[in-house]
């Protein structure tokens, strides 16, 4: 299959496709993080991550659209107001959601995966209710538009690298976040030991509350990210949810460098083979892949030596 | 084989008074359109059947169900299609007697997995055998290396996504998206007519009853005994000297073949097979029927089915808005209040009552079978 081509072109191909999936790691990082930090951490199954998600995304189309009816002057920097929107209404949303459901079934968490997909599909037909059901796209502001040209053969969107550079740094502020702040201490405190954070003093509800808001609002961010690099309809985020949860399982559910790694590893995967295979059949190959290590190796790429 | 030990007093109610209502009742009151609807949610609770094993009593939560729906389905369906494709029918098309599907995808001639299908003894053969060999190797590579629980859920999660994606993708195989559709005779037997259709429905309420007793015999025996020792301390069971992943794999395929059969009644009731059948969604569906129902009652799993989709197509018919609103808060509402489902809810707070009103003078727990092998560890 490589012979139609000569060693430029392929170089160039790989460049390409390399690029193209670095956008889709950036993406598949964007989605995981937020769910490394709920069912990694928390062990909670939360089926309607891709549901914040796409709220995430609407707030964003609604900023937008305010943004341009207002404040056009204003509109190149739109996207800022809109992620700090996102992650508002996502964590907020998030917080309801814990306590008015997932804090009665930490002891269950196959029951999580159902409550939190009955949630999802009541989300889902609020936002068809509300929004409608035809996809909705965001207008990028000028300086977003375009490619850099780096050779004749090879060229990058600026959309794509703006959203990498966000997606590293919302890695490093929640790496950050999670193992160097008080807060993040706490946090990995009650995963470890509910019952023993509490008896040292560590207020275990209110830490569960924050953190599944926090994941829930890194998820919003995500929504609000995609919007630069396609459309967003009520329906989209059951599109993610199996990738999702395969690149945090992949990695090694409980570990955040194993996470980054997985994503790395399958959307290079799936996007260098995408060029040479259908794209379905580059996605069967991929989880078909996936699938298979985690039979040899359940526990994922990097996983934490912790006794049982 | 029906006898006091097999059933208890209040299975045995519910088991004759399911006989009455499928065999008598729903064929008197209801004409031919919606019998038939009542026959395809039927083949679903062959799948809710199988949950109550695997999922109720095992504690292996499977949502890749749609799969081996799907593996049924398509085993049955590639045999009926062969038969509606014979040359004399297809004379029109560029190659005749192979599929549309595959005159339109521009296959000359017939791919050799499709061959065997012209046997009607194979195809029946493969409805139990693809998917028994098929989760055989699913859960043998898991629960050998002990993955269970939330792993196992998402991993049987992405098989139902790969399996979609496969299915849509190689169209000339499988009929894409559109699946293999306009199904005719079965070995000459037209089963699109109403008679056809009266004697399906109750061909599959014979298969219907003889799985619930099948069900109900695994679940007496030491086997199905295991299986809630295992639900509530794995540990334990393993350190008593049982192999607990054969138990498991066990459980697990015959979860997956009470899920084919009801695939390939459900291709002969409704006369197609479709990718819609086998993805995340609809195996998720398949998991709530069972929830609802209760997940420790084999006839909970039956009535929460009938139940569940009735609802959904009165409701979808007349309120398309409502429908989702309404099947998530029953997810929502059946996992926080009621996790014992339907089953629970009559086994616990209806059936005392009437017992008490009764002023029954036995003296054993009156909520029998359903509840007390005790709520699930999860």
């Amino acid at each position: 299959m490589f012979g139609d081509y000569s060693i430029g072109d392929l170089g160039a191909i790989f460049a390409m496709q390399g690029f193209a999936g670095l956008i889709l790691f950036s993406v598949y990082v964007l989605m995981a993080l937020g769910l490394a930090i709920i069912f990694g951490q928390m062990g909670v199954i939360n089926m309607a991550h891709g549901e914040f998600m796409i709220l995430g995304a609407y707030v964003t189309w609604m900023t937008s659209n305010a943004f341009q009816h207002f404040l056009p002057a204003l509109f190149p920097g739109y996207f800022f107001v809109a992620m700090a929107l996102a992650f508002i209404a996502s964590g907020s949303l998030g917080m309801l959601v814990e306590w008015a459901m997932i804090r009665r079934l930490y002891k269950r968490p196959l029951d999580t995966l159902l409550a939190t997909w009955g949630l999802s599909l009541i989300l889902q037909q609020a936002y068809r209710s509300v929004f409608g059901a035809r996809e909705v796209g965001v207008e990028l502001p000028d300086w977003m538009m375009g490619s850099w040209q780096v050779t004749d053969a090879i060229q990058i969107p600026i959309n794509g690298m703006f959203v990498m550079c966000l997606t590293i740094l919302i890695t490093i502020v929640v790496a950050y976040v999670l193992f160097l702040s008080r807060w993040g201490k706490q946090v990995r405190a009650v995963v470890q030991n509910r019952v023993m954070a509490g008896a040292v003093g560590i207020n275990t509800e209110k830490v569960d509350r924050y953190t599944f808001g926090l994941g829930c609002g890194i998820a919003g961010v995500a929504g609000s990210a995609f919007t630069m690099i396609g459309s967003t309809g009520p329906t989209a985020g059951q599109l993610y949810i199996v990738d999702t949860f395969l690149v945090v399982v992949f990695g090694g559910a409980a570990s955040l460098l194993g996470t980054i790694a997985s994503a790395f590893t399958i959307s290079q995967a799936q996007s260098t083979m995408e060029f040479f295979l259908s794209g379905s059949m580059a996605k069967v190959l991929t989880l078909l892949a996936i699938v298979a290590i985690l039979m040899l190796r359940p526990q994922g790429l990097f996983a934490l030596k912790v006794r049982k | 084989m029906i006898n006091s030990r097999f059933f208890n007093r209040s299975e045995l109610i519910g088991f004759v008074s399911l006989l009455l209502l499928l065999v008598v009742i729903l064929p008197l009151a209801l004409d031919i359109f919606r019998l038939n609807l009542v026959a395809k949610y039927l083949t679903y609770s062959f799948v809710a059947i199988g949950l109550v094993l695997c999922w109720g009593y095992g504690g292996i939560l499977s949502l890749g169900q749609g799969v081996f729906f799907g593996l049924g389905g398509y085993c049955m369906a590639m045999f009926l299609k062969l038969e509606a494709s014979s040359v004399a029918n297809t004379k029109i098309q560029s190659t005749p007697g192979i599929p549309d599907f595959m005159d339109w995808n521009q296959l000359t001639q017939l791919p050799f997995f499709w061959k065997p299908f012209q046997s009607f003894p194979f195809a029946l053969a493969a409805i139990i055998l693809v998917p028994a060999v098929f989760a055989f190797i699913i859960g043998a590579a898991m629960f050998k290396r002990r993955v269970g629980g939330v792993y196992f859920a998402i991993i049987t999660q992405a098989i139902a996504a790969i399996m979609t994606i496969l299915i849509v993708g190689q169209q000339g195989y499988t009929g894409g998206i559109n699946g293999i559709t306009d199904l005719r005779t079965l070995h000459g037997w037209d089963i699109r007519t109403d008679h056809a259709k009266y004697i399906l429905y109750f061909v599959e309420v014979l298969f219907l009853f003889a799985a619930i007793l099948v069900a109900q015999f695994i679940r007496l025996t030491k086997l199905g005994r295991i299986l809630v020792a295992m639900r509530e301390q794995e540990d334990r069971v393993r350190f008593s000297g049982y192999s607990v992943a054969n138990f498991k794999i066990f459980a697990f395929c015959a979860a997956a073949v009470f899920a084919a059969v009801g695939g390939a009644l459900f291709t002969l009731e409704v006369g197609f097979m479709s990718p819609s059948f086998v993805g995340i969604v609809p195996s998720i569906e398949m998991v709530i029927y069972t929830a609802v129902g209760g997940r420790l009652s084999i006839f909970g799993a039956v009535y929460g089915t009938i139940l569940v989709n009735f609802a959904k197509t009165s409701l979808s018919e007349t309120f398309p808005q409502l429908w989702l609103f309404g099947l998530g808060a029953l997810f929502i509402a059946v996992v926080l209040a009621f996790p014992n489902g339907l089953a629970g809810i009559w086994g616990d707070y209806v059936q005392p009552r009437i017992d008490r009103l009764l002023a029954s003078r036995t003296k054993k727990p009156s909520n029998g079978g359903l509840v007390a092998d005790g709520a699930p560890a999860e």
